[in-house]
């Protein structure tokens, strides 16, 4: 038996190496965030040496760019190899060469980070200096994605040409879309980061920043959407498995996958509505660009329902709502998921109001925006992270999970859920009353309109509280599934399509065609601003230091 | 590709509510002026003291009841940092940065912008209450960010 287990970590290796890393990655991450929010709320202050400001660029960097690249390409990487069969070699030597990439990125990137030379944010916007080295060291993070991304494609590519004339599996369908939608999202930023390292060695004197911001944020929000796609992926494939129902349409599912790939990218545009430099008229197509998004959302909110409902029916619910409680919410693998999806409602919804120009310019800056990604990324999407781990890790690991495991994943859940809506909800709450994000704790000398913001910010240092006390929970169960739990077959949960579905239309795999109408619609959205701030630009910034 | 008869209703209705909110956002930006900021005037960064007019930064009436705030951002500070208008009037801030990106937010007020080294950008905002408004800088901009603050009295 001990041989067993021997035998699945070392096949394993890639993905359980890349969700060990991912977890690392958390909980410090996560223990940063707990430093923030008890500073914000006014409860204690950092020590000089370890600014606010240096923890929260850490505390970004850790989370939302480590953390979800290494346990993205840990699950699809075991999504590709399941469903697509054994990685070839070159496949093989791509993935690995994708993590020592990240590991060298992250480890100059923290490295300068801590070292107090680029206390610049996740956003790093010139004409803020960082060091060359945090530049270089992004440029290593991109490139792991490309390179997890090429192996990727070749595994498809592999697989259809030894299956003739059949669809790519779902599960793989959506890993090529997402890194698709990756590369993508990543060219604008590559761009930035290759005008910025010889700026930040001195070898140009001064940078285009409103070029910069621009070409920054084609990249920004394409990556939140990238997360989404891996959690949709989820929803789609691996959801119904678990509730006992079948996928409703697997065509919807390609054509939502499709539409996100290619309506995407321009969408980060509205995080420019009150930027100065672009038109009212650029800014109102582009308002348009951001809401289309939402139209493969709502596709996906439909496809959803109508697996809960089709699978609350089989198991014998009757009448209008009889179907919803038929529903296993006593599993952990289910309760997860399903509230990553109901928060996805909310942050949708939050996430439309950003998009409209009057209703930006209200919070824009403000805590409701960190608001409105603790709920989209931090629950839709971790939590969705969260519900794989739990047969995931023991699939990969040649183990089960135990009762006990189980009964600590619901309060897991429970206490990410009540910690996340505490601290969303306030943040959401002070910021449509000004309180402004990425700033440390103030009352700009007792200010009474700073001052009323006090009782908010305690709620948010309470949910921040229990938000670490998840980390840690989650973080101990994935060591456990991985090292300690007893040994046993967990199988992997994808779902197989309804017996009586419309057969997929060949149309959906036509990959070329994708790339091409992706980039007709990228151009539409960025040639007329990217062209006019090169021609118009001012005198360029030289550099500035202010931490 | 086939569509379950819910979901085409479904969709209808969820493209309806896109094309509807469209609408109103477009009525509000070009038929009521109420578009967001997007002045296009650019600046040197570096000469930004010896440029008219923010080589005198301060509060101009320009006419009845209106008023011009001209104003520099640096890393941390608003200059003038002490503004004070009467109610009623109408104050269009004309502001540019003279190092990093800088937010503005006059929390209270739908007064919200970027002001990026090298743009000039121009907010317009009507003081309807007599009180005194706090501006805020909402952008980090470095370790001193927090203090970075001014105030709008609007006396009666």
């Amino acid at each position: 038996m001990a041989n067993t287990i021997q035998t699945h970590m070392k096949n394993n290796t890639l993905p359980l190496v890349h969700f060990f890393l991912a977890f690392i990655m958390l909980l410090i991450g996560g223990t940063l965030g707990l430093l923030q929010g008890l500073n914000r709320g006014g409860v204690f202050e950092l020590p000089a040496s370890f600014n606010y400001y240096e923890v929260l660029t850490l505390h970004g960097i850790l989370l939302i760019l480590a953390f979800t690249t290494l346990f993205t390409n840990g699950y699809l990487y075991a999504a590709i190899r399941h469903t697509l069969g054994e990685l070839s070699k070159t496949v093989k030597i791509l993935a690995w060469s994708s993590l020592a990439s990240f590991l060298i990125g992250s480890l100059l990137v923290v490295w300068m980070v801590l070292a107090g030379e680029a206390t610049v944010m996740y956003t790093f916007y010139p004409p803020m200096q960082a060091s060359p080295w945090f530049y270089i060291g992004l440029v290593f993070v991109v490139l792991c994605i490309w390179l997890a991304g090429l192996g990727v494609f070749i595994s498809a590519f592999q697989w259809k040409r030894r299956n003739k004339g059949q669809h790519l599996p779902i599960l793989a369908f959506f890993a090529v879309g997402i890194y698709t939608l990756v590369i993508f999202g990543s060219l604008g930023v590559t761009v930035e980061v290759l005008m910025l390292i010889p700026w930040a060695f001195g070898w140009t004197e001064t940078i285009n920043v409103m070029l910069s911001r621009t070409l920054f944020w084609s990249f920004g929000h394409t990556l939140v959407n990238v997360w989404y796609l891996v959690a949709i992926s989820v929803w789609y494939t691996i959801l119904p498995k678990i509730i006992g129902g079948r996928i409703f349409s697997d065509t919807l599912a390609r054509l939502v996958v499709i539409l996100i790939v290619i309506l995407n990218v321009p969408g980060g545009f509205h995080h420019q509505i009150v930027d100065p430099a672009f038109s009212e008229g650029l800014k109102f197509m582009h308002v348009f660009m951001s809401l289309s998004i939402a139209f493969p959302s709502l596709m996906t909110a439909f496809a959803m329902f109508a697996v809960l409902e089709r699978t609350g029916r089989k198991r014998g619910g009757r009448g209008l709502l009889g179907w919803l409680w038929v529903l296993p919410w006593g599993d952990v693998r289910f309760l997860t998921i399903m509230i990553a999806m109901i928060s996805f409602i909310i942050g949708g919804a939050g996430g439309i109001a950003q998009t409209n120009n009057q209703l930006n310019q209200v919070v824009h800056n403000s805590l409701w925006v960190v608001g409105h990604f603790h709920i989209t990324v931090g629950v839709t999407v971790v939590m969705t992270f969260f519900g794989l781990v739990y047969w995931l890790i023991p699939h990969l690991s040649g183990r089960v999970m135990t009762p006990f495991i189980h009964h600590l994943g619901m309060f897991q859940t429970a206490t990410w859920t009540v910690g996340m809506a505490l601290m969303a909800l306030s943040m959401h709450a002070v910021g449509l009353f000004g309180a402004p994000r990425r700033t440390s704790y103030t009352t700009y000398g007792d200010s009474a309109t700073a001052l009323g913001w006090e009782p908010y910010l305690s709620f948010l240092a309470t949910g921040g509280t229990l938000l670490f006390f998840g980390v840690i929970l989650i973080v101990y169960i994935v060591f456990h599934l991985m090292f300690f739990a007893p040994k046993g077959d967990t199988p992997f949960m994808d779902s197989r399509v309804e017996d009586n579905a419309h057969p997929t239309p060949k149309w959906t795999e036509n990959w070329g065609l994708w790339v091409i109408v992706a980039i007709l619609i990228i151009s539409m959205g960025y040639v007329v601003p990217l062209v006019d701030l090169i021609e118009n630009a001012p005198p360029g910034s030289p550099p500035h230091r202010t931490w | 590709m086939k569509m379950h008869r819910f979901e085409e209703i479904w969709l209808i209705f969820g493209v309806a509510v896109l094309v509807i909110s469209m609408a109103i956002t477009g009525y509000q930006a070009f038929a009521q002026g109420m578009a967001p900021p997007s002045h296009k005037e650019t600046i040197d960064p570096a000469q930004v003291e010896n440029t008219a007019p923010f080589d005198n930064p301060g509060v101009y009436q320009t006419g009845e009841n209106e008023y011009e705030v001209v104003m520099t951002l640096q890393a941390f500070s608003f200059e003038p940092s002490e503004i004070t208008v009467p109610k009623g009037a109408e104050v269009t801030f004309i502001m540019t940065s003279k190092d990093v990106i800088h937010g503005v937010n006059a929390p209270h007020t739908n007064l919200n912008t970027m002001v990026v080294p090298g743009q000039v950008q121009r907010i317009t905002q009507t003081f309807h209450d007599s009180d005194e408004f706090l501006l805020i800088c909402n952008e980090y901009c470095g370790t001193g960010h927090q203090t970075m603050s001014a105030t709008i009295t609007v006396e009666e």
